[in-house]
C-alpha cells in the first residue's frame, strides 16, 4: 500500500470539505431561521458558473468569487420572497429552485461548457510547516477559502450559541409566535438568514468551479453536493462545530472510489462507493421525516412552517 | 388570600376618581371577517389596579387585550396611557410604552433556559452574551418581585405554573408597567392560582396595573378591584370595588340570564360495568407512564380522574380509545377487549372520546363545522352533506356556537366555540349508539353559560345510561359532578373517594403527590 496516496487523499477531504462546509453552513443559517431550502444544488450550481464567467472574463478569481456569493444570494432571495413573503409550500419553492438554478446554470454554461478557467486558487504553502510529513500536506497545504470555511463555522458556531442575534435567530426558528411577541420582525429575520444562507452557498459553489474542478461540465461539476450539504445538516444536528467534522468525513468518502482505484483496490465496486453520499441522504431525509428523531436530533420546530400571526 | 393582602393592595389610588388611567381605550371597534369582536369599547385601567375582563366565549376579551399590547391595530378608536394617546403599531411599541400581555398559548421557546427567555428581544444587552451575567440579572429582577424562579433551568421541563412565572418575569424585566393576564388561571391547578394571585399583589403594591381576564368567576370576585363585562363585542356591565359583586350576579351580567350550574350526582343505582381496565401500565421511552391502573365504569355512573396535568391523564384517555397500546394490561368496552385493537374497533364498542387537545386530535382545523361532524357520522363512499346539515344548523343552536353556520371553518372559531363544536359531535352520538363517554378537560376555556349547557347535557347521558369517564384538571368541576373520584399522579392512582364525601383538601393534597390519610 502507498502511504503516500492516502496522506494526499486526507489532503483532499479536507479540500472537498470546503465546499460541504460552505453550503452546509448557508443551509444551517436557513434552516435555524425556521426555512427550508432545497434549491442549495441548484444555487451551487448557477453560483458556479458566474463565477466561472466572471473570473474568465476578468482575470481576478477574487471577482468570481464575490460575483458567484451574490448569485447566490440572488437566488436565495427568490426562495425568501417565495416562502416568507409569499409563504408559498417550501418543499415545493425549492425544488422548484433546483430545477431553475440547474437550467440557468446550463444556459449561461453553454458557451462555457468544457473549458478551463486560467486562474485558480492555489494552496498556500507555509514553507517549512508544510512540509511536516503527514501533517503538512492535510493541515498546511491548503488554499485560502478552506481555511476560511473552518473559520466561518467556528465564528457561526459563537454566533449562534453565544450572541444576542444567534439567541433570535434560534428562537425565530424554534418559536416565531414568541419572537413576534417580543415584537422582533419574524419576516426580516428570516429573510436576512436566509440571503445569508445564500450567500455562503454561492461561495462554496464558486470555490468548487474555481480551485475545485477549474473547468466547467454541466452535469459534473457539483455532482449532488448540494444534496450531501443537506443531509450534513441534518447530521450534524444543526451545529456548525460538528458540522466540520462531518463535512471532512464526507469529503473523505467522495473521494474514497478514487483513491481506491489509485490503489487498485477492486472488490468494493466504486459503483456502490460513489453512492454512499447519497444513501446518506436519503437517511437523513427520512430521519427528518420523523417528528420525534427529528426533535431529538435538535431539528428547529417550526422548520418548513410558515408564519402567520393571526392562524390558530 | 389573606386579609392583610386585600388592605396592601387597596392603594391609594381608589379612593380619588381623579387619579389619570395607566392606560385606556376609547370607543375601539375591531371587526374580522363576519364578526364584530368590539363595538365601541371603552376601558381603563388606573396604577396599582387589578381590572378585570369577564365575558362568555368568543365576547371579544382576547382581541381588546391585543389591541392593548399593539398586537392587532383597532378599526377606529384610540388608546391614551397617563393621559396622552398612543399608537400602537406593533407588541414592540407596546412594551416600549410599558405594556405587556401574558397569552393564553404561553410564549416561550421550550428549548431555552429561563434567563435566555426572559432576555430574547431586550436591546439593552451586550452584543455578546455571558451566561451568569445573565442569570444574575434576571434572578435580581424576579427576586425584587418574590417571584421564586429558577434562571439556569429548561424552559420545557418547567410546570405550567412555572412557564407562567417565567413571563411574569419576562414583562417585568422588559419594564411593563401594565400586565394583560389572558385567562392565567385556566392551567393552573388550586395552589399555583393562589401562588399567581399573591404575585399579582406583589405588583399592584409596586404599582403596577394588572388587566385580568378569566371566565371563573369565584377567582374574579377574589381577585379585581373593577370588572368590566363583555357580551358580544359591546361593554354591558361594570363593578368597582373588591367583593362588590358576587358570582350569581356577575353571571348574569355575562350571559344574561341566570345560571344554574349541575352538581348532580346519579341518584339511581347503576348498572353493569361498562368500561373495565385491568392492570393497565405504559412505559413510553423507559419511563413509566402509567402503571397497574384498574378499574371499573359502570352504566349510568360519572367517574372522575383528578389530577395535574401531565400525570398519565391523556395516556390513559388514548389508550382507553384505542389510540395507544399498553405494554400490559388490558381495556374492554362491555366485555370485548379493545386492546390493541385500534381506535375504530373501539369506536364500534360504542365509544365517545373528547380529547384533550381539541385542533390538533379533536377536530380538522381546515375543515368546516359540518365536514367535522362528518367525520364520526358519515360512512358512504360519496360525501352526503345535505343529511347532516340540518343537525349541524341544530347543534350550533343548541350549544349556542357563535358561527356564520355549518360551513365556519373550525380554525376561526374562538377557543371556546371550538370546544363546543367538539363536544357537540362527541355528545350527539355517532355510527353507533353511545356507551362510553370519555371526556378530558371538556369545559376548559369555556364560560358559564357554555360549561351549563356542557354539564347539563353529561348530565343527561349519566341519566340515559351512558358510562362516562370525566378526566379533568378542573377540580371543582370533578367534584361536583362524579359519582366516584379517582386521583391521578405520576400514572398511579393515589387516592380514591366517593364523590359525595369528597373533600377539596384532601384531594387537593393528592393531587399534589401528598400521601392522603390512608386510600378510602
Ligand atoms: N384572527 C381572527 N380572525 C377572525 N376572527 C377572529 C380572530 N380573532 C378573533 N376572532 C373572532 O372574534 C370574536 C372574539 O374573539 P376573542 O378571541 O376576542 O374572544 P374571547 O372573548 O377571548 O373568547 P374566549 O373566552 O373563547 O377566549 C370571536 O367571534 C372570534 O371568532
Ligand atoms: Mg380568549
Amino acid at each position: 500500500m502507498n502511504g503516500n496516496i492516502w496522506v494526499l487523499a486526507s489532503a483532499d477531504s479536507v479540500a472537498i470539505a470546503t465546499t460541504l462546509i460552505l453550503a452546509a453552513l448557508g443551509a444551517l443559517f436557513t434552516e435555524r431561521a425556521g426555512v427550508l431550502n432545497l434549491g442549495i444544488e441548484g444555487i451551487l450550481l448557477t453560483s458556479a458558473i458566474s463565477s466561472f464567467l466572471a473570473a474568465d472574463s476578468s482575470g481576478s478569481i477574487w471577482l468570481g468569487l464575490i460575483v458567484g456569493s451574490l448569485v447566490g444570494a440572488l437566488l436565495a432571495g427568490i426562495h425568501a420572497v417565495l416562502s416568507v413573503v409569499l409563504r408559498a409550500n417550501q418543499i415545493v419553492a425549492g425544488l422548484a429552485l433546483v430545477i431553475f438554478g440547474t437550467g440557468l446554470a446550463n444556459f449561461l454554461g453553454k458557451p462555457a461548457e468544457g473549458k478551463t478557467v486560467t486562474t485558480i486558487i492555489k494552496p498556500l504553502s507555509f514553507g517549512p510547516l508544510s512540509d511536516i510529513p503527514l501533517i503538512g500536506p492535510i493541515v498546511f497545504r491548503q488554499d485560502p477559502i478552506t481555511y476560511a470555511s473552518i473559520v466561518i463555522a467556528i465564528v457561526s458556531s459563537l454566533y449562534l450559541f453565544r450572541s444576542r442575534p444567534g439567541l433570535e435567530l434560534r428562537a425565530t426558528g424554534d418559536d416565531p409566535a414568541t419572537v413576534d411577541a417580543q415584537g422582533l420582525s419574524v419576516a426580516s429575520i428570516r429573510i436576512r438568514y436566509t440571503l445569508f444562507g445564500g450567500l455562503l452557498v454561492g461561495l462554496g459553489g464558486s470555490w468548487l468551479m474555481l480551485a475545485q474542478s477549474a473547468a466547467w461540465h454541466q452535469a459534473a461539476t457539483t455532482n449532488g453536493v448540494g444534496w450531501i450539504a443537506l443531509a450534513l445538516v441534518v447530521f450534524a444536528g444543526w451545529r456548525p462545530m460538528r458540522l466540520i467534522f462531518g463535512a471532512i468525513l464526507f469529503g473523505f468518502t467522495l473521494q474514497l472510489p478514487f483513491t481506491l482505484q489509485a490503489e487498485q483496490i477492486t472488490f468494493i465496486p466504486s459503483a456502490l462507493m460513489q453512492m454512499l453520499p447519497y444513501l446518506a441522504t436519503l437517511i437523513a431525509l427520512i430521519a427528518l421525516s420523523r417528528p420525534s428523531t427529528r426533535n431529538k436530533l435538535g431539528a428547529p420546530k417550526s422548520l418548513g412552517i410558515p408564519f402567520v400571526r393571526d392562524e390558530r | 388570600m389573606t386579609n392583610a393582602s386585600h388592605e396592601v393592595a387597596k392603594g391609594p389610588h381608589h379612593a380619588s376618581g381623579a387619579a389619570p388611567s395607566a392606560l385606556s381605550a376609547h370607543s375601539i371597534v375591531k371587526r374580522f371577517p363576519g364578526v364584530l369582536a368590539n363595538d365601541s369599547v371603552d376601558f381603563d385601567v388606573l396604577p396599582g389596579e387589578v381590572h378585570t375582563l369577564l365575558g362568555e366565549n368568543g365576547a371579544g376579551k382576547s382581541t381588546l387585550a391585543a389591541m392593548l399590547c399593539g398586537l392587532y391595530q383597532p378599526d377606529s378608536g384610540y388608546i391614551t396611557r397617563n393621559g396622552e394617546r398612543i399608537a400602537l403599531s406593533s407588541p414592540r411599541a407596546g412594551l416600549h410604552h410599558g405594556i405587556a400581555m401574558v397569552h393564553q398559548h404561553f410564549r416561550l421557546v421550550e428549548r431555552f433556559t429561563v434567563a435566555e427567555n426572559v432576555i430574547l428581544g431586550s436591546r439593552d444587552l451586550s452584543y455578546k452574551l455571558n451566561r451568569s451575567e445573565l442569570e444574575d440579572k434576571v434572578a435580581a429582577v424576579a427576586d425584587s418581585y418574590g417571584l421564586p424562579i429558577e434562571p439556569g433551568a429548561t424552559v420545557g421541563e418547567l410546570s405550567v405554573g412555572q412557564r407562567q412565572r417565567v413571563e411574569i418575569v419576562k414583562a417585568l424585566y422588559q419594564g411593563a408597567e401594565i400586565l394583560l393576564l389572558d385567562e392565567p388561571t385556566a392551567v393552573l391547578v388550586p395552589a399555583e392560582v393562589e401562588k399567581l394571585f399573591e404575585n399579582v399583589h406583589a405588583m399592584t403594591r409596586a404599582g403596577k396595573s394588572i388587566v385580568f381576564i378569566s371566565h371563573k368567576l369565584g377567582e374574579v370576585v377574589e381577585i379585581s378591584d373593577r370588572v368590566t363585562v363583555l357580551r358580544n363585542g359591546r361593554v354591558t356591565g361594570h363593578v368597582s370595588g373588591r367583593g362588590a359583586a358576587d358570582t350569581k350576579e356577575l353571571a348574569r351580567l355575562m350571559v344574561g340570564r341566570d345560571i344554574e350550574l349541575t352538581t348532580q350526582r346519579a341518584s339511581h343505582a347503576t348498572g353493569h360495568e361498562v368500561l373495565q381496565i385491568r392492570d393497565l401500565s405504559l412505559t413510553v421511552n423507559g419511563v413509566s407512564v402509567l402503571s397497574d391502573i384498574s378499574f371499573n365504569v359502570h352504566a349510568g355512573e360519572m367517574v372522575g380522574i383528578a389530577g395535574v396535568a401531565g400525570n398519565g391523564q391523556r395516556e390513559l384517555a388514548d389508550t382507553i380509545a384505542g389510540l395507544i397500546s399498553p405494554t400490559s394490561g388490558s381495556v374492554a368496552i362491555s366485555g370485548s377487549l379493545t386492546t390493541d385493537r385500534g381506535p375504530i374497533h373501539a369506536r364500534e364498542l360504542g365509544l365517545a372520546y373528547v380529547p384533550e387537545d381539541r385542533l390538533g386530535m379533536g377536530l380538522v382545523p381546515s375543515m368546516s363545522i359540518l365536514d367535522n361532524l362528518l367525520l364520526t357520522r358519515d360512512r358512504h363512499i360519496v360525501v352526503d352533506r345535505t343529511t347532516v346539515r340540518p343537525e349541524a344548523a341544530r347543534l350550533i343552536e343548541q350549544f349556542e356556537i357563535k358561527a356564520n353556520g355549518p360551513d365556519h371553518v373550525a380554525r376561526k372559531l374562538s377557543g371556546g366555540n371550538a370546544q363546543k363544536v367538539l363536544l357537540a359531535r362527541e355528545l350527539s352520538g355517532g355510527r353507533t349508539a353511545t356507551k362510553l363517554l370519555v371526556v378530558c378537560s371538556p369545559t376548559r376555556g369555556l364560560d358559564v353559560g357554555a360549561i351549563e349547557t356542557v354539564r347539563a347535557l353529561l348530565d343527561d347521558a349519566r341519566s340515559a345510561g351512558q358510562a362516562i369517564l370525566l378526566i379533568s384538571e378542573d377540580l371543582d368541576e370533578v367534584m361536583s359532578l362524579s359519582d366516584r373520584i379517582f386521583v391521578l399522579y405520576r400514572g398511579s392512582v393515589v387516592y380514591e373517594t366517593p364523590g359525595e364525601s369528597a373533600q377539596l383538601s384532601t384531594v387537593g393534597a393528592a393531587m399534589a403527590g401528598l400521601q392522603p390519610e390512608g386510600k378510602s
